[in-house]
């Protein structure tokens, strides 16, 4: 049940302050769109606008149009919470939920919202999310013991599969292997690869490498000052934004002539 | 759209290190001596006090305790004999009906000052708790018997009373400990729940108060440990009387403080054998704030999130 995400003049604000500038992109339903740009060119806060965990912020709010197949992300009548149940994010630190066990953790989206399932229809559903985590061979002997017993390499899976296991439509990813070693790394690019099947991607990374290997879709932010808002510079198939783009700063950018 | 830079970094040169410290080298090995012997001598003139209040306490209290001290109240006692019995229930349920009240009011606020409040509103009640915290605890005496005073008339006695007086000394210091613990659960879990599609108080249910959890209780422990031994509020409140009283709702009840003070200020004859009892009193108190103490270190080390 992939979703296309469709956004238009978007600018998003933390008060007063204009954080990012009129944005238009079209994410297509089962790829992956990479975010890239330098820091602070409001990269995680356009992803964080797509699941309306923007506003969680006092005083941040946007205006524009996101569009998800037709339908109005900001519409009067959309729950935000409800938004969040359709669409998963994965954050830029593993954060397991430390007072529950590696089961319960995968389970939280059910749990937490006092879903009630029956016992083999949970196991089931946690094999498959940490299957589809490829998490489930090194944690099938103990899951019951807490999930920050686990590695960081782990820990970002077992969010994952806490991400995938309410069957989102869109995945959001946060700079997800910033803070893991390259083995992990490649682990979580190569579920990206296997998750793009099944959902919308959309990943913020600062690794150039990352975006060219994982990405089908790539779009560059740029910011021309400090309290500048951060701008789209451009968006387009990844081969040709990295050797070939429009603009020269997303040329001097890919090439790390810059950032 | 950013101007692109090619800069030439300048070669950096490190000026080449002195291994051999030479005289500053001597000179620093003695301040640090200087420094830890005088943390050391004001860690010990601190403890001094403290090590010649737990002796002086234990050698006079330890010989009132007999099976007597503990289980008869001062009801027609003349001379020697009687205990406390009636004491200890009185501490036990005023205490207990005091963190009934302060625990819920404490912890709600907490939870608002830290999930909900931003603006004008959360600075107030930050304010009026630290104005509370500060409270005489014999002016929150008063304020508990000009309350009763006006609902029961002049001269009204009863645990409840002294249990109101006590919670306004324990709310501030609830909302206190419980507000410290909550900014201690990192943002971080709270979005991963908010981004599950988790509503906010359900998050604050199901994953702030687990994770907060040891560290609340612990500060709900030592905030009992920290009223159990008022005195100058019950004093006003709940009276003194020499029998046991189970009824918190009416009549003087007496609580361990309050009789290790009427026991010294007022003694019956022989006045050694009340003094002994008011030691004796002041013993249990100190052992059941330390075992408080111990109940709360050990709460934090069951409920503390495990990584194993």
């Amino acid at each position: 049940m992939a979703r296309s995400i469709d956004v238009s003049d978007l600018n998003i604000y933390y008060g007063d302050f204009l954080a990012v500038e009129d944005v238009s992109i079209l994410i297509p339903a089962r790829s992956v769109t990479a975010l890239i740009g330098p820091s602070g060119c409001g990269k995680s806060t356009f992803l964080r606008s797509l699941n309306r965990m923007h506003e969680v912020v006092p005083g941040a709010y946007v205006d524009g149009k996101i569009m998800i197949d037709g339908q109005d992300l900001y519409g009067a009548d959309v729950d935000p919470v409800a938004v969040r149940r359709s669409i998963g994010m994965v954050f830029q630190r593993p954060n397991p939920f430390p007072t529950m066990s590696i089961y319960d953790n995968v389970m939280a989206g059910m749990k937490l919202n006092s879903k009630r399932m029956k016992k083999p229809d949970a196991d089931s559903m946690v094999e498959r999310s940490l299957r589809g985590a490829n998490l489930w061979d090194e944690v099938k002997d103990r899951l019951h013991k807490p999930g920050s017993s686990l590695s960081g390499g782990q820990q970002q899976r077992l969010c994952i599969s806490r991400a995938i296991a309410i069957e989102p439509q869109v995945l959001l990813m946060d700079e997800p292997c910033s803070a893991l070693d390259p083995i992990s790394t490649g682990a979580i690019e190569d579920l990206i690869h296997e998750l793009k099947d099944r959902y919308t991607i959309v990943i913020v990374t600062h690794n150039m490498q990352q975006a060219a290997r994982v990405s089908d879709m790539t779009g560059f932010f740029n910011l021309s000052g400090v309290g500048q808002p951060g701008r789209l510079i451009e968006a387009g198939p990844t081969k040709k934004m990295f050797t070939n783009p429009e603009e020269k700063a997303t040329e001097a950018y890919v090439s790390g002539r810059f950032g | 759209m950013a101007d692109v830079h090619t800069t030439d970094r300048p070669q950096v040169v490190f000026p080449p290190t002195p291994f051999s410290g030479g005289t500053s080298h001597g000179l620093r090995r003695a301040k640090d001596r200087l420094a830890t012997v005088l943390v050391w001598l004001a860690f010990l003139i601190a403890l001094l006090p403290l090590a010649s209040l737990l002796y002086t306490v234990v050698s006079k209290g330890l010989p009132a305790f007999s099976t007597q001290f503990f289980t008869y109240s001062m009801r027609n006692v003349v001379g020697d004999g009687g205990g406390v019995y009636h004491a200890i229930i009185g501490t036990v349920l005023v205490t207990a009906i005091a963190a009934i009240i302060s625990v819920p009011i404490g912890l709600l606020t907490a939870i608002y000052l830290v999930e909900y409040g931003s603006g004008q509103l959360a600075r107030w009640i930050t304010l009026l708790v630290d104005v509370m915290t500060g409270i005489p605890s014999i002016v929150a005496g008063l304020f508990a018997y000009a309350l009763f005073a006006l609902l029961f008339g002049e001269g009204v006695r009863m645990g409840l009373m002294g249990s109101v007086a006590l919670s306004v000394l324990m709310i501030p210091i609830v909302v206190r400990s419980c507000e410290e613990m909550l900014k201690l659960v990192p943002n971080e879990l709270r979005e991963a729940a908010w981004a599950l599609g988790v509503p906010r108080w359900r998050t604050i249910v199901w994953v702030v108060l687990p994770t907060a959890l040891a560290g609340i209780v612990t500060g709900i422990t030592l905030a009992i440990a920290r009223i159990v031994g008022e005195t100058a509020p019950l004093l006003i409140t709940c009276g003194i009387t020499d029998s046991v009283n189970f009824n918190p709702f009416s009549d003087r009840i007496t609580t361990l403080p309050v009789f290790a003070f009427s026991a010294y200020a007022t003694p019956s004859f022989p006045i050694e054998a009340s003094q002994e009892k008011a030691w004796g009193a002041a013993l249990i108190l100190m052992i059941l704030v330390m075992a408080l103490n111990l109940v709360a270190r050990l709460i934090s080390h069951w409920f503390a999130p495990r990584t194993k």
